[in-house]
């Protein structure tokens, strides 16, 4: 006799029953452009490795119309999931100006990385 | 006690979420600024394999790389269950393995450098 336990069927309209959930969604789909944007950097690297004018190439391909519109639109997801993430901060380090601390944290790092590249 | 393997994939995903947080949309800004034909002098091939030829930077790499694609990973995992996608094994092994394929490729070409 098999054992066969009631499974609640799950759909996913239920993301737009409330405006909390369609954020939440937006939040975890911005894994998405985060992965998507990390692979970009692995074949940044695979055209570095292959010498000065692949990655003149790569340079290239990252003017295209599609590289620039990938580009603003994870820059808009890559920037809510560090808000979101920031601003979670409090529950996992109760701690008084936590979430400041890390607004802090991200506009040095941020300004860290241009200056070692060079923009400002 | 059972055991479980829950810190051993969680870990890694609030170690990059936290590290995307703080990098990502930086990292996005010089490559999109190379996009609008502004390449930042680090981006130049000189400064850049000169900066991945070291084994720290090359270090560094990995871990943002990999982290990223990990914590991207998990999440991407979650999400399907919740859009109820009930394949939860299957979805898990098909998503970590594809995070841990694009971090051994980022190894395999940093070795080149």
């Amino acid at each position: 006799m098999s054992r066969r336990p009631y499974e609640r069927e799950i759909t996913s309209e239920w993301i737009f029953r409330h405006p909390r959930y369609l954020r939440y969604m937006v939040r975890e789909f911005s894994c998405l452009f985060i992965g998507g944007y990390a692979l970009l950097m692995v074949v940044g690297l695979e055209r570095l490795s292959q010498g000065p004018a692949a990655w003149q190439g790569f340079l290239q391909a990252l003017q295209s119309p599609a590289s620039i519109a990938f580009h603003l639109v994870a820059l808009a997801f890559s920037v809510y999931h560090s808000v979101t993430w920031f601003n979670l901060t409090p529950k996992a380090i109760p701690l008084p100006f936590i979430s400041a601390a890390h607004y802090a944290g991200w506009v040095a790092v941020s300004i860290a990385v241009l200056w070692l590249a060079g923009v400002v | 006690m059972a055991k479980s393997n829950k810190p051993l994939v969680w870990g890694p995903f609030a170690a990059g979420g936290t590290l995307t947080a703080f990098l990502t949309p930086a990292l996005i800004a010089l490559t999109l600024l190379a996009g609008f034909g502004q390449v930042p002098e680090g981006l130049s091939y000189e400064r850049l394999h000169g900066f991945a030829a070291h084994w720290l930077a090359k270090v560094a790499l990995v871990v943002v790389i990999g982290l990223s694609l990990w914590s991207a990973a998990h999440r991407l995992r979650i999400t399907c269950y919740d859009l109820g996608v009930r394949a939860d094994a299957a979805v898990a092994a098909l998503v970590y393995a594809g995070a841990l394929a694009g971090t051994g490729a980022a190894v395999l070409y940093l070795l080149r450098i």
